[in-house]
């Protein structure tokens, strides 16, 4: 329990830290960013002074309230869910454009991770089960090289054999435009099959990682005492791996789950951005290149304070797993 | 601030690629050995010999040096060899791979095939100097954290948690476009947010060394404290400073070529991520130039296998347990058999 308040501290301080930095870089940048973007946008034609009061009130620029106050506004503003204007889908607020796009990149995050987790882990135990086989070797090297792929690359890779080459998939938007978005089985079934290849991008780069931890893991588990008594009491091969090795080996593929989030949450904005999908990695390549900062900064802190959050989730479920943690005893694997 | 889960894991995941606590003796020279040769060539040649033993242990050691020695080597040589001007435009555009053009052109009819040479110094050579800069983050937050323990221990490591815990590339992308974008921010963003695994694993070595005899020695015989920490401890941990250099090099290989592929860094330098920029933003793979994408792709994730090998291979060194023998096999073999 002392040990879950003290996570908790920590992320919450780790969210604060996120925010504190999101509301100094502005300031610290060189130059005044707002001047700068009215620059751009003048050039570009498409200057709108509404936004641009808005961008200031959303930098504090526009008053000569001392810094400490900006801040606590700004606080304030974020508790309040108040994330500002955004400027390329003017005049929908920050808020809006994220609830109305954060769901589908729920759905596609959360299903691809669970599959690709679970599938990686599984893989692993057989691995390492036939350790040393053809199976395990050639798996291993051919992982070691999905391992350092970059997401946004193989996404690139999938849409253009798969779906622009060969048309198996469709390989832009979320679903067929020509549907209205609703809960019709029409609809739903023409957003699954969109979303076939940004989730089989996403498992195809992260189950690597996941293998290679368990089965490095399990491994080092099999050739533990009670494995070997195990076995020797003739328990069934199946129970063996499962209940004795696998079950033992599982708790660094938990953390690494953990530490991974925050690189698969990246890597999943990357390959929404091939994908045109329609989720708020898409939207932050909009906003980047169209310099929303508003919109840019509401999408990456929601993302850095969901990652935190996730980490909670995860250290959790290791205290449920982990009895030394669960007791409080130190962890020394 | 210690009460994590003490499996240490990566930014990116399998427990093999993250720092480890020592690396292999058996993959360590003797360089006081070497040095302590009568001349230049019989130390350059016990280097060799000793570079030699080490590449050869392990058979993932000896693929992942062979990658990773190909691409330094296309790195510092490559570009004497370019036939082109990777950045001029010419009238060939968008040619398939050809024999003047060996994996063609793309939309400015630049050559890919020189743009990949050129942009290997650049890639790796981020990659690299960053990995550099993590470490030295990492090295310098670590040994003082561990070697002062007490309030300036709590404060470090409660940095380098909250660290931990903040994902790197939303951070980075938060970072970079206030800034001008040019690669050394991308490099600098990068070397920020990727430093606190080492920093925690170099702090746990050093905690536990601080109290060594050795320490207290230099210490009874008045070294100062700069040159306690970074001249009798920070040897000793050098082993474990060359192996999360590997991981950190991946990791920033990565989230480079991420922010590159994003816009960020200089457009009119060259490297494999600012390419896949160049072939997604102008639509490559809607005019079907598959040469100009596949490319620079393959590279980073060839580079990125040749370290993830060269990492395993030395796990396997270090902890006999994964180490799968043939000889394991025939036996397990013959007991079926019998």
């Amino acid at each position: 329990m002392r040990r879950l308040i003290r996570r908790l501290g920590l992320y919450l301080l780790a969210v604060w830290a996120a925010i504190t930095v999101n509301f100094f870089l502005p300031r610290l940048a060189p130059g005044d960013p707002v001047a700068a973007l009215q620059q751009r946008l003048q050039q570009r034609g498409s200057f709108n002074p509404a936004s641009l009061d808005a961008l200031r009130a959303e930098f504090g620029l526009n008053t000569n309230d001392p810094l400490w106050l900006q801040y606590l506004k700004y606080l304030n503003n974020l508790i309040h869910g108040n994330l500002g204007v955004s400027i390329t889908r003017f005049p929908a607020s920050v808020g809006d454009v994220i609830g109305q796009d954060i769901k589908w990149t729920l759905v596609l995050l959360s299903v691809s991770v669970l599959l690709s987790f679970s599938l990686g882990t599984l893989v692993g135990i057989f691995m390492a089960w036939n350790r040393g086989t053809a199976f395990d070797t050639a798996l291993s090297s051919l992982m070691m090289f999905f391992y350092s792929i970059l997401y946004p690359w193989l996404a690139i890779v999938a849409v253009y054999f798969l779906g622009f080459n060969l048309g198996w998939f469709p390989f832009a938007f979320g679903y067929d435009t020509s549907l209205t978005p609703g809960w019709s089985a029409e609809f739903i079934a023409s957003a699954a099959y969109h979303a076939i290849l940004p989730a089989l991008t996403l498992i195809v780069s992260t189950i690597a990682g996941w293998m290679l931890t368990m089965r490095n893991s399990m491994v080092t588990t099999l050739s533990e005492d009670y494995v070997l008594l195990a076995r020797a009491k003739g328990l069934s091969s199946r129970r063996v791996m499962f209940a004795y090795a696998a079950r033992n080996a599982i708790l660094p593929s938990v953390t690494g789950f953990a530490i991974a989030l925050g690189t698969v949450v990246g890597g999943q904005l990357l390959v929404e951005i091939v994908f045109s999908y329609p989720g708020i990695g898409f939207d932050l390549f909009q906003a980047i290149q169209g310099q929303d900062y508003a919109l840019a900064d509401g999408i990456l802190l929601l993302v850095i304070v969901a990652t935190v959050f996730m980490n909670l989730i995860v250290d959790l479920l290791y205290t449920i797993l982990d009895p030394r943690v669960r007791e409080g005893r130190s962890v020394s694997a | 601030m210690s009460q994590v889960p003490s499996v240490p894991a990566p930014q990116t995941s399998p427990a093999s690629l993250e720092p480890r606590d020592q690396l292999p003796p058996a993959l360590v020279p003797d360089v006081q050995a070497i040095m302590r040769r009568d001349s230049w060539g019989a130390t350059l040649a016990a280097l060799a010999r000793a570079l030699w033993r080490a590449m050869t242990l392990n058979r993932k050691v000896t693929a992942g040096s062979a990658i990773v020695g190909f691409f330094v080597l296309v790195a510092i040589f490559g570009p004497l060899f370019a036939r082109q001007d990777p950045l001029k435009f010419t009238r060939d555009l968008l040619q398939p791979p050809s024999a003047a053009h060996w994996l063609g052109t793309n939309q400015g009819g630049q050559d890919v095939f020189t743009q990949l040479v050129i942009g290997t110094r650049s890639s790796l050579g981020w990659a690299l100097l960053t990995g550099l800069i993590v470490m030295g983050i990492s090295i310098t937050v670590g040994l003082v954290s561990g070697f002062f323990g007490g309030i300036v221990d709590d404060a470090l490591s409660l940095v380098t948690n909250v660290f931990i815990v903040i994902p790197g590339l939303p951070l980075a992308i938060i970072a970079v476009q206030y800034f001008s974008r040019t690669t050394l921010t991308v490099a600098l963003v990068v070397a920020l947010t990727s430093w606190a695994w080492g920093a925690r694993v170099l702090r746990a070595q050093t905690f536990s060394m601080r109290a060594r005899e050795f320490v207290t020695a230099a210490r009874a015989s008045g070294e100062h404290t700069g040159r306690l920490i970074f001249a009798e401890i920070f040897p000793n941990e050098l082993s474990i400073v060359a192996a999360s250099f590997i991981t950190t090099t991946i990791q920033v290989l990565l989230g480079v070529a991420g922010l590159e592929f994003l816009g960020f860094g200089d457009t009119n330098s060259i490297s494999w991520g600012l390419m896949l920029n160049g072939a997604y933003t102008g639509s490559a793979l809607f005019q079907a130039a598959w040469w100009w994408f596949v490319p620079p792709g393959i590279c980073i994730a060839l580079l990125g296998s040749g370290l993830a090998l060269l990492n395993f291979g030395i796990d396997e060194i270090a902890d006999p347990r994964l180490r799968v023998s043939r000889r394991r096999r025939v036996r397990r073999g013959k007991a079926a058999a019998a």
